[in-house]
């Protein structure tokens, strides 16, 4: 008697051969975190895959300090619960230059983030680094290989990428090299929330509808979410039911208007809905082949 | 202008969603992933196809619709209608940039299944996009433009597809919109496509007409080809047998990826399952060691298993404290793979740097990892005419047959019968770069008839009776940087000092042992391999071997520092700077490189790459002959 395996079973089941291959691989691998639902699936792969060990690498937090306090609890929980390190980082020169999404535009992404995602690998010298991107994220993305090589200075070389055939994946590499290596490139929003259903996985609230505290501006919906939030004259935040589709900075994360409470709902307001993923994400719109631009400077 | 070219509305949700959306999630847990590769240029309207399926199955968001609406207008080469082909185009200012581009994967879904397309674009680097893409497909399209019919690259693709062993093969005759349905035309080119087809070993096809720019049987059977009794495309895509289901019908099979052990009382074998499905008490052999024990557990962190398959990715435990480790492979007791060290097998280059026969590669096949020689080909395959010719090295994008060595034995089974342990790719050694995908046929019968004779006269006996210890004093650098002259010092030196040594000299070993070689990359490196061989038997007689070579390239010093005992292998990098070596000439060598009559000439037109870490290092320019070779004689013999 034959069983068909389930696409979820089968994105499993790739996604826990690649981690278990750079566990096997690498010299001191990481998994960066980032709190949202596709570091909670990659979280949770990990732990199937090395059960009943805990994962064989440290969590890393690359802090802005700018994300809503909701994801730092989530943050703190899933480490404690997953037995695993968790490493927190943030870049010094940004926060001695008091660097925030408010005044620094751009440039707050490219240090507590670009700069900072280098920093740390520099610091604790990892050689390989998990990350939750996703290849239907983005159309630049769709070519991007699972194991993505980078110079001694992080720069994603796209003319020195090597094919990947079969499930082989070749982590060779010459000292100070390291590579980003992506075990859910396979997988689909909707497969991500569905895994998320189906095992149960936690996520942060702010991914459901609440009232929560917000400001309109520039056609996004921004959740005052501390006293760091600075209010423009004449500017009263409204208590709106909103949830969020992709968590970042708050400051930089556009919320949905929505009643959807439970993941079911969540879930049915993602299929009705007609405009896809990334809208609510201002980093996306400063330039067209942004993220390509980003991912050459060292940005997953 | 859209409506009239669309059926279906952009984005119209399934019913169930807004009615039951725990219905609708129960349902779609149920889905099957297939994972397909289109074969086709954009002139076959491959581009549009993926779209259309894309678009069909309401993966085509509002916010990408008006985006594709817009460009339609502006670059799109429909007039005023939707160029779906702009939905999977987005690699076009890549390609202008020069960026490599592989294999781009699209993601749709329906009902029934997830689909993984893999999409190939750009004409150039076909071979390598197209068997990397292939590598993973259980589905091959092979788009033909209707007007044009059976064209070079459509045998090209049918070749590759069946090189890389994918058995659903779809021919999709494109763009029958153009030819006004006709269905004469169509049988005549499924027709010729038949005839082919058998010619390559390719039995079975499913011929479809179909127009991805109108829609006709892509997503539902049309109306226009009434004649036509098949599914539609999708339909097809959602009912074609997957590959890892037809992989549970063979015998089992797991590589161990990684030894779980959290503590002494745990000990766990992690992989995937290439084939075949497990139960505890479950009999196993471990391969290569085979030794045998039963299945205890499939644990996993919710809880054991009753049974698993191939496609998961597993943790097992075994009854008895058998030998295990990554690399191995966990196979059906009764039933297992065989293990060798020599090979026939097709290998598809995939680097700008040619094959080097000799040359030792690393050669990774499930989680085995191994040093692996490859033989001059015996053949290379023309994949426009699918001629054989004659090759002495591969090229980017060729593909041939050669056999092979490995240096250790690999547990492995021919490509056709499992992709798991017949595939395997080739890793420079320096540059750390994936250069060639190969498959395995068959092991060569001489790795088992060969034996190591054991001989009861040891190269320790033979080293002391001379009262010394074997060497290699290895010296390599640029032509005219006075490797000879000070070999031949070091080596009176060790003469006054009752050693017995032998000198091996570049140019009088190219008089006779190497006189069949050339100055050419690959026999350079045959020419280095020589000579580490008979380095080898003398050091056996326990002689202090003294080799004078330029042996430029860093892989083959290292491989002969391999094949040597720990210490032994001394490397004496004669270091003189090329300007220095040029302006002495000694053999006035360099002036006719210069003038273009010395092809292949080290540090001219072939390079050298100097020792990263050399025993010696011996600066020419401070030091003289006579206190180099003391320098040299006093590490050897402190």
């Amino acid at each position: 008697m034959t069983r068909t395996l389930t696409h979820l079973q089968r994105l499993e089941a790739e996604s826990i051969h690649i981690m278990r291959e750079v566990a096997a691989e690498a010299e001191k691998p990481v998994m960066l975190y980032s709190v949202g639902k596709d570091s909670a699936v990659m979280l949770h792969l990990a732990r199937r895959a090395f059960h009943p060990s805990p994962p064989p690498f440290p969590l890393l937090h690359v802090d802005t300090t700018w994300k809503f306090r909701a994801m730092y609890e989530m943050r703190d929980r899933m480490a404690a619960e997953s037995g695993m390190d968790l490493l927190v980082y943030q870049n010094p020169e940004a926060r001695a230059r008091g660097i925030n999404p408010f005044d620094h535009g751009a440039l707050h992404t490219d240090m507590w983030k670009t700069e900072g995602l280098k920093q740390a690998l520099d610091k604790y010298g990892f050689d390989v680094a998990f990350g939750g991107a996703r290849r239907d994220e983005e159309k630049s993305r769709a070519k991007e290989r699972v194991f993505s090589f980078r110079s001694a200075n992080h720069r994603w070389d796209p003319k020195n990428q090597r094919p990947e055939l079969w499930s082989l994946y070749n982590a060779r590499k010459a000292r100070g090299e390291s590579i980003r290596v992506f075990p859910i490139s396979n997988w689909t929003e909707l497969d991500i929330w569905q895994y998320i259903h189906l095992e149960n996985i936690p996520i942060v609230p702010l991914y459901f509808a609440a009232l929560r505290p917000t400001v309109e501006r520039d056609g996004l919906i921004l959740m005052v979410d501390d006293d760091r939030f600075p209010l423009k004259p004449g500017e009263t935040p409204v208590e709106r039911s909103v949830r969020f589709r992709t968590l970042g900075c708050y400051p930089l994360t556009g919320a949905v208007e929505s009643q959807a409470a439970t993941l079911p709902e969540v879930i049915q307001e993602m299929l009705l809905t007609t405009t896809s993923e990334r809208q609510g994400r201002a980093i996306d719109h400063d330039q067209s082949a942004s993220m390509e631009k980003k991912k050459q400077e060292g940005y997953f | 202008m859209a409506a009239e070219m669309s059926p279906s509305p952009s984005y119209a949700a399934d019913a169930l969603i807004a009615q039951d959306i725990d219905a609708y999630l129960v349902k779609h847990q149920h889905k099957s992933l297939l994972r397909f590769i289109t074969c086709g240029s954009v002139d076959d309207g491959k581009s549009t196809l993926i779209g259309r399926l894309l678009y069909d199955s309401k993966m085509i968001f509002e916010d990408q619709l008006a985006t594709l609406e817009a460009d339609s207008k502006r670059v799109g080469t429909q007039g005023q209608e939707i160029d779906f082909a702009l939905l999977v185009d987005g690699l076009a200012a890549e390609r202008e940039q020069g960026i490599t581009i592989d294999v781009a994967y699209r993601f749709f879904a329906t009902d029934r299944r997830k689909f993984i397309v893999a999409d190939t674009p750009g004409h150039e680097q076909y071979t390598r996009n197209m068997v990397t893409g292939a590598s993973t497909a259980d589905l091959a399209v092979i788009l033909i433009d209707a007007r044009k019919g059976m064209l070079t690259q459509t045998r090209r693709h049918s070749y590759l597809c069946h090189l890389i062993g994918i058995r659903n093969i779809v021919l999709a005759v494109n763009k029958m919109d153009l030819i006004g349905y006709d269905r004469a035309r169509y049988e005549a080119i499924v027709g010729d496509y038949r005839a082919f087809a058998a010619s390559i070993g390719v039995t079975d096809f499913t011929p479809m007409p179909i127009s991805g720019f109108k829609g006709d049987n892509v997503t539902s059977v049309s109306a226009n080809t009434p004649w036509y009794c098949g599914p539609s495309l999708m339909a097809h895509l959602e009912t074609v047998e997957l590959d890892v289901t037809a992989d549970q019908a063979r015998p089992f099979r797991m590589p161990v990826q990684w030894v779980n052990r959290p503590n002494l009382d745990f000990r766990g074998f992690s992989g995937l399952i290439s084939s075949g499905s497990v139960k505890p008490g479950d009999s196993v052999r471990i391969l290569p060691s085979s030794k045998t024990t039963t299945v205890s557990r499939i644990v996993t962190l919710d809880g054991d298993l009753e049974e698993a398959v191939a496609g998961q990715s597993v943790t097992l435990t075994l009854a008895d404290e058998v030998d295990c480790s990554r690399g191995d492979v966990i196979s059906v007791a009764d039933a297992p793979p065989q293990a060798a060290d020599q090979f026939e097998a097709t290998l598809v280059w995939m680097a700008d740097e040619a094959l080097l026969p000799g040359r030792p590669y690393w050669l990774k096949l499930g989680a085995q990892t191994v040093t692996a020689r490859i033989q001059a080909p015996k053949y290379q395959v023309n994949i426009n005419t699918l001629e054989h010719t004659a090759a002495k090295t591969l090229e980017l994008n060729a593909i041939g047959v050669a056999n092979l060595s490995t240096d250790k034995t690999i547990v492995f089974e021919p490509y056709e019968a499992n992709r798991t342990l017949g595939g395997f790719i080739l890793i420079d050694k320096l540059t750390n770069a994936t250069v060639a995908a190969g498959m395995l046929h068959f092991s060569l019968r001489r790795a088992q008839n060969v034996h190591w004779q054991a001989l009861d006269v040891t190269r320790e006996h033979r080293a002391d009776l001379k009262n010394q210890k074997s060497a290699v004093l290895w010296f390599t650098g640029l032509s005219g940087a006075g490797k000879s002259t000070i070999a031949n010092l070091v080596e009176k030196r060790l003469l006054r000092m009752n050693r017995h040594t032998f000198l091996l000299d570049g140019d009088n070993v190219r008089h006779g042992l190497n006189k069949d070689l050339g100055f050419t990359d690959a026999d350079r490196v045959e020419n280095v391999r020589r000579v580490g061989e008979v380095a080898k038997l003398m050091t056996d007689a326990g002689l202090i071997v003294i080799t004078a070579f330029i042996s430029p390239f860093r892989a083959e010093r290292d491989m002969v520092r391999q094949m040597m005992a720990a210490g032994e292998f001394v490397e004496v990098h004669i270091d003189t700077p090329l300007s220095e070596a040029e302006a002495r000439d000694v053999k006035g060598l360099y002036k006719k490189a210069r003038s273009g009559q010395l092809k292949n000439f080290t540090g001219i037109d072939s390079p050298y790459e100097a020792p990263v870490s050399p025993e010696l290092r011996i600066d020419t320019t401070k030091l003289t002959p006579e206190q180099a070779a003391d320098l040299i004689v006093e590490y050897l013999i402190p």
